[in-house]
Order: structure tokens, then C-alpha cells, then sequence
């Protein structure tokens, strides 16, 4: 088999990939995993975040809000294709806080990275009182909340239903169950999966997520990134009582409030505990008392893909040239990006995005 | 009503006593110590709760504790009713909403 790309890794980030490539008219191979593959994309947070991203590299930033910038025509095309409706909320986001310090420590580095962006960084502090305007539920620990009219959510699983429906009518092809063994270039690249298969193309890109750790290398890439467990709860379904998302808890579209989340340095490890859970709700209930009454119905463990900056990677291999490796953290938020500018990047476009800062030469 | 559920064992061979609960306000009979959600389901009640988002009619599904679809509010606390058993003078009421959070 033979095409223009093979991309390597079917989660949100390759399929977001890979649509992008053939709306442009290239022919593409996805290559996915298994069932038993570490799969972020399905147990992630599902926020279209920009407050707090790219505090230190403002490119970061500018890249978050340039994709959720293009997120509605991204959700909208999604859907049209493929019926499904994304649950894409954009009306602002909260980061909760519960001291006054806390709160001005954030101020104050918003503000210097609003200077950065050219004052393009729209939020607005809101004291105890508009708060509990906005959000009738919150509890009497919180002293305030940034409101930041960039960020939004998603359904992050009808997302990824949606990219992986709508890859396939385009007419890309999707092979899943498999594992790479072998990655070779001569005039094409040649990819041997170990059940035998073997797939050519043009180009390649490495969207494994914690895959690239192994396979990177092999590719001619540092790829330095770790795993990071986050655990999450959801509740029983109810009604609106959570407008806007926080780190803390957002209810999605379907009612469930969903709570987030551990950040945990545990290796391969996507367990859920019995102390990451009780944190996080005692967590939940402080901020959103009512939540104290509410059923959870699951709990669930994945692992982030973290480089060291937390920033994401987007790099040509020198030592097999067309050969790309895409990994990042947030892969929703920049799933729009991902579709709709990096196939410049990909292709060598003139109008390709500036992703110099992204690349592995700050890992020296 | 015509129960879609029924016990295997006649009331009277039954080891529990028949104690009074009332559900959405009904007086109802029902063996004490039984599975609940299979007692309401045994005495016709085929309608747990209403769907806090859509207003879709919800019952008993899995009966072990997983789909959360029999929860009903139980003496003030909405709990799954596949995980309670009956107990006398039980005060039950399809969950509603925010006002009984």
C-alpha cells in the first residue's frame, strides 16, 4: 500500500492530521493502535483552553487561541460531515481561586504575558459576588475567578468519533491493531508493523503520543516526553448548575459534571486510586458545595503527554527528511491547528505557521 | 398495573415481612429486605425518574450497580435503588432535579 502520508498514531492529533491532509487532496495512511495503547484521547478533560498556556513562550499562547480561534469552523465542518454535534462551548472559562495572593500572583503574570500578545489576552477578574452571578453554585471558599473569554469545551469523545468517521469518508485508511516495528527510508518510507504489514508513502508523521517515546529515536528524534497520570470523576447526569469550565469541574454536554484532575508523575502507570479520587472530590465539593450530594458514576485514569517545557514538539527529522514528529499536551485544544494550518507546515507552504520555537533544538 | 416484572417465590412463602413504603406519594406493600429496584419493578412501578436533561423516562437497566439509570431519591438522598433493599416506611420519590440536591 501506498500513499502520500502514513501517519503514525490514530488518536485526536494523528486523525486531526490526517484530516487536514486530505481535505487538501493527499492520500493518507493512519496506522493506530490497539486496545490496550495508553489513549489520551479518550480519557482526557475535553477543554479548548488558552488562559495559563504559554506563560513563558508566547508563540505557545498565540498558537492555543489561533486554534480555538478556528475551532467553531472546525466543530461546524465536523458536523455537517458527520451528524455528530462536538457539545463546542466557547463562552469563557474560570480559574478559580481561594486566596487573595493566589489570585494577584496570576493577575500580574497574565498581564505580562497580555503585553506580549499585543493585548490580544481578553480576560476579567471577578470578585466573590460576580462570581456567584455567573455561577449560582460556587461555594463560599472561592474569593474570586479570571474569566477568560478565549477558553471554551468540547465532547472529546465525539470528536474523536467524528475526525475518525470523516477520515474514512474522505477516504483515508485506517489500520488499526497495529504496532511499528521498523521504519526505513529510501526513496519512500518503508513501515513494517509487526504483524507483517507493510505500508509506503512519501512522508510520515509521528503522532503516537507516549508511542514516540520508543519509536522516536528509531526516526532520528529526541523526543523527550513522559507520561503523566491524571484521574478524573464524572457524576450522574444533571441539571444545569455549572455554566462556564475551571480546571476544577465543567459539566458537559450531556449533564455529567466532570472532575479533573491528579497530575502524577507515576510512569506507565494509569490507575485509579483510592487517595486521587477523594482528593479530587473533597476538591469539587469545596469549590461547588452542592456537588456534595451529586452520585459519581466513574472514575478513570490517563496519561499525559508531556515534553519538558510542557510545550508541544513539531520537528523534521534530519536524519530521514519527511519524516514530521507532532506530539503536544493538548491535543483538543489544537486539534483545529492541527487540521487546518499544519498541513502547510507538513507540505513546505510558503503560508506554513511559524513553528520555529516548537522545534527539539531547545532540548540541546 | 400490569407488572412487567414478577417474583418467582408467592409473597406468602416469602422470609420477609410486608412492610408499608410510599413511592411519588403511593402507598405500596412490599417485602422488607428485598432488592428494591426488583421490588418496585415486582410491584408495576416502571417509571424510576425522569432524565434531568431530556425529561426521558429512566428504569432499572443493569441491575448491579453500574448504569446508574434506577436512581431514585430515597428519605432525602438519591441513591441507586439496584443497591438498597426495602426497608419499612421507606420515603421514596423520583429524584428532581436541583431543588433536592
Amino acid at each position: 500500500m501506498e500513499s502520500d502520508y502514513a501517519i503514525i498514531g490514530g488518536g485526536v492529533v494523528g486523525l486531526s492530521i490526517a484530516w487536514g491532509l486530505l481535505k487538501r487532496g493527499r492520500s493518507v495512511t493512519v496506522l493506530d493502535g490497539d486496545d490496550g495503547s495508553f489513549r489520551a484521547s479518550r480519557g482526557n478533560f475535553g477543554l479548548v483552553w488558552v488562559q495559563s498556556k504559554g506563560m513563558n513562550q508566547p508563540r505557545y499562547a498565540r498558537w492555543s487561541q489561533e486554534s480555538a480561534a478556528a475551532w467553531a469552523d472546525h466543530a461546524a465542518e465536523l458536523g455537517d460531515a458527520t451528524g455528530h454535534d462536538m457539545g463546542l462551548r466557547q463562552d469563557g472559562g474560570l480559574t478559580l481561586f481561594f486566596s487573595e495572593d493566589e489570585m494577584e500572583k496570576t493577575v500580574s503574570d497574565y498581564e505580562t504575558l497580555k503585553a506580549k500578545l499585543d493585548g490580544n489576552y481578553p480576560y476579567e477578574i471577578l470578585g466573590g459576588n460576580a462570581l456567584r452571578r455567573e455561577e449560582p453554585h460556587i461555594g463560599p471558599s472561592v474569593i474570586g475567578a479570571i474569566l477568560h473569554h478565549q477558553d471554551g469545551h468540547t465532547n472529546p469523545l465525539r470528536l474523536l468519533q467524528s475526525l475518525a468517521q470523516d477520515v474514512r469518508r474522505l477516504g483515508g485508511t485506517v489500520l488499526t491493531g497495529k504496532q511499528i516495528t521498523g521504519v526505513e527510508k529510501t526513496d519512500l518510507f518503508r513501515l513494517t508493523c509487526a504483524d507483517g504489514t507493510e505500508i509506503r508513502a512519501a512522508k510520515t508523521v509521528l503522532s503516537a503520543g507516549l508511542g514516540a517515546i520508543d519509536l522516536g529515536p528509531k526516526m532520528g528524534f529526541k523526543a523527550p516526553i513522559r507520561p503523566q497520570r491524571g484521574q478524573v470523576l464524572i457524576t450522574e447526569k444533571m441539571p444545569k448548575i455549572i455554566n462556564r469550565p475551571s480546571l476544577i469541574a465543567r459539566q458537559v454536554d450531556e449533564g455529567g459534571i466532570q472532575i479533573g484532575a491528579t497530575n502524577e508523575e507515576v510512569d506507565f502507570n494509569d490507575d485509579v486510586t483510592q487517595d486521587g479520587i477523594a482528593h479530587l472530590a473533597a476538591d469539587a465539593v469545596n469549590a461547588y458545595p452542592i456537588l456534595g450530594k451529586v452520585n459519581l458514576i466513574r472514575s478513570w485514569g490517563a496519561l499525559r503527554i508531556l515534553s519538558p517545557d510542557g510545550l508541544p514538539i513539531y520537528q523534521e527529522s534530519a536524519a530521514m527528511p519527511g519524516a514530521f514528529l507532532v506530539t503536544c499536551h493538548s491535543g483538543v485544544t489544537l486539534s483545529a491547528a492541527h487540521a487546518r494550518f499544519l498541513p502547510d507546515w507538513l507540505e513546505g507552504n510558503a503560508n506554513a505557521p511559524d513553528l520555529e520555537v516548537f522545534s527539539e533544538a531547545r532540548f540541546s | 398495573m400490569k407488572p412487567a416484572f414478577r417474583n418467582l417465590t408467592a409473597p406468602a412463602s416469602s422470609p420477609g415481612q410486608m412492610v408499608a413504603v410510599t413511592f411519588d406519594g403511593q402507598e405500596l406493600t412490599l417485602v422488607e429486605g428485598e432488592n428494591l429496584a426488583a421490588a418496585l419493578l415486582a410491584a408495576g412501578v416502571d417509571t424510576f425518574r425522569e432524565t434531568p436533561v431530556s425529561g426521558a423516562p429512566r428504569a432499572p437497566f443493569c441491575m448491579m450497580g453500574a448504569c446508574f439509570d434506577c436512581l431514585v431519591e430515597i428519605d432525602g438522598t438519591v441513591r441507586q435503588a439496584c443497591l438498597a433493599t426495602v426497608t419499612d416506611g421507606m420515603n421514596i420519590r423520583k429524584p428532581n432535579g436541583t431543588s433536592d440536591v
